[in-house]
């Protein structure tokens, strides 16, 4: 087990600083509108849960926020010094990736390359805090095996830290816990709430996992066709949406 | 043995062969790497298609081959990365769209013109007499940008062949290298295929990934055992071929194709 006070990942003090803003933005792709008058406010420290159907909506805002897709309209404001680059990112896996012949470090220390620029090779010091996520993790013993002999909730861990290298501000995560059985979802849900709660990292969490974004974030985002819900736990907790959601179970 | 060698190479069609081939199947091999592991290993196909449509247009109406083969077969290379992310027509359905399209418009321009000849049977199955001085020249050139390319951008290559969304999220520039990546495998393709034919360049970009994938657990390692396997089965297929006459298109696929035979077996006995 690693020690968590050795560690050099940063730790947070909680603020109300605004990361991410935005005001009646549009988005959506190729001129098509997916989602408008979309307001919400993103602090440090917030835990963050993207709620909603598939195709209402949740991939294209996380890829407008990503700065991957433009918004249609409206655009998103930033606390100083802050941009889309800060974002560390964890994708869905596709199947292909499963399977893929590359080593855990291999993967990890690829979460730096946005910031190196031209520079082809890797620093000893990035090497060292590859490392440090890896404990962080509680999978430094794996760094030298392969990717694809490892269980479903140990490769989610290995892309985790691949993103704290890219970035230890803003984690923005697409379906971590989906297909994981349920002991792995559990930890890895654990791990979140760590980097959260003790390193005051902000998590922003595409989810379908209702029950799991109650208990485990402060605030939710839930997509629906043409309108949204975004506000507190607690005023989620009273909104038509989740009474809806609990009658139907 | 050296003499054997210097008695094959002292031939200079054997010995523009084996620079152009051994050059052709090193940059085959470590763009294959990225290729197959990414799923656009189809690419490399419906691209070899493609040179054979032009490379025989060129031919019936007089022209000169490679500089009208290249530049169709890098448009090519770009509509097929284009259709890849398409979600209309499927990927692959659409590759084989165009590969059997450019397969019949090849073979109607050589029979209305002048006939099936021997330099269509060499686009079609390769043909160790068709290297000329040029094609060495652009061979080194070709091998020195793909060598560089993976020297300095191996880990950016990495990280885009293994997550796209991920490597664009961090602002790597995946959609230029997916287009360097197609634009290189294009000139590959179209300086090889003269040589290999159609029907069997293609197997040059499979065949070092996937005997490499067998045996290592590690980009670095699939890398590196794939471009020197490459070299090795190259070598190997054109002294079967010069020794025994056999086709060496056919020669170096049969030794790639006994080699992932081996490998299989190694990982079945390491498990």
């Amino acid at each position: 087990m690693s020690n968590k006070t050795c560690t050099n990942i940063k730790i947070r003090p909680k603020n109300n600083t605004i990361v991410l803003s935005c005001k009646d933005m549009t988005i959506g792709y190729e001129d098509q509108t997916v989602l408008s008058n979309l307001t919400f406010e993103v602090k440090e420290g917030d835990y963050i849960s993207i709620l909603g159907e598939n195709g209402s909506g949740k991939s294209t805002l996380i890829k407008t926020i990503l700065g991957l897709t433009p918004p249609l309209f409206g655009n998103f404001e930033f606390k100083e010094g802050f941009s889309h680059k800060n974002i560390g990112y964890l994708p869905q896996q596709s199947s292909a990736q499963r399977d893929f012949p590359a080593s855990v470090l291999e993967i990890v220390l690829s979460g730096f390359l946005g910031k190196k620029g031209w520079h082809p090779f890797y620093t000893k010091k990035e090497k060292e805090m590859a490392i440090t996520y890896l404990r962080e993790m509680n999978i430094e013993d794996l760094k030298e095996k392969a990717y694809r002999n490892l269980s479903g909730g140990q490769q989610q861990r290995v892309l985790l830290a691949r993103a704290l290298c890219a970035a230890e501000e803003l984690l923005v995560l697409d379906e971590p816990v989906t297909g994981l059985d349920p002991t792995a979802q559990a930890e890895l849900y654990q791990m979140i709430e760590h980097l959260n709660k003790h390193h005051g990292l902000t998590i922003l969490m595409i989810s379908h996992d209702i029950p799991g974004a109650i208990k485990y974030s402060n605030k939710i985002i839930h997509l629906e066709e043409n309108s949204y819900f975004f506000g507190t736990k607690m005023e989620y907790k009273a909104s038509d949406l989740y009474q809806h959601w609990k009658g139907e179970m | 043995m050296m003499t054997f060698f210097a008695d094959m190479l002292s031939y200079p069609f054997l010995m523009r062969a084996f620079i152009v081939g051994a050059l052709v199947a090193l940059c085959c091999a470590l763009l294959g790497v990225s290729l197959v592991l990414k799923g656009f290993s189809m690419i490399g196909d419906g691209l070899s298609h493609v040179s054979f449509g032009a490379l025989t247009v060129a031919m019936a109406l007089n022209l000169a081959p490679l500089p009208f083969a290249l530049p169709v077969v890098i448009f090519a290379a770009f509509c097929l990365l284009k259709i890849k992310n398409n979600s209309v027509i499927k990927g692959d359905a659409g590759i084989a769209l165009i590969s059997s399209s450019a397969l019949a418009i090849g073979l109607m321009a050589a029979s209305l013109t002048t006939g099936m000849n021997a330099d269509v049977y060499s686009y079609m199955f390769g043909s160790i007499l068709s290297m000329k001085e040029s094609d060495v020249s652009i061979s080194i050139v070709l091998s020195i940008i793909v060598l560089l390319l993976f020297l300095l951008c191996y880990h950016k290559i990495f990280s885009i062949t293994f997550d796209e969304n991920f490597a664009r999220a961090t602002g790597l520039p995946v959609s230029g290298f997916n287009m360097l990546i197609a634009f290189l495998s294009a000139v590959t393709i179209v300086l090889g295929m003269r040589m290999m034919g159609t029907m069997l360049i293609s197997s040059l970009i499979l065949f070092p990934c996937l005997i490499a994938r067998q045996v290592f657990q590690n980009f670095f390692g699939v890398t590196v055992c794939a471009g020197v396997l490459s070299l090795i089965s190259f070598s190997i297929g054109m002294v079967i071929s010069y020794q025994f006459d056999a086709p060496v298109s056919a020669s170096i696929v049969l030794v790639n194709l006994g080699m992932l035979v081996i490998a299989m077996m190694v990982k079945k006995c390491r498990h």
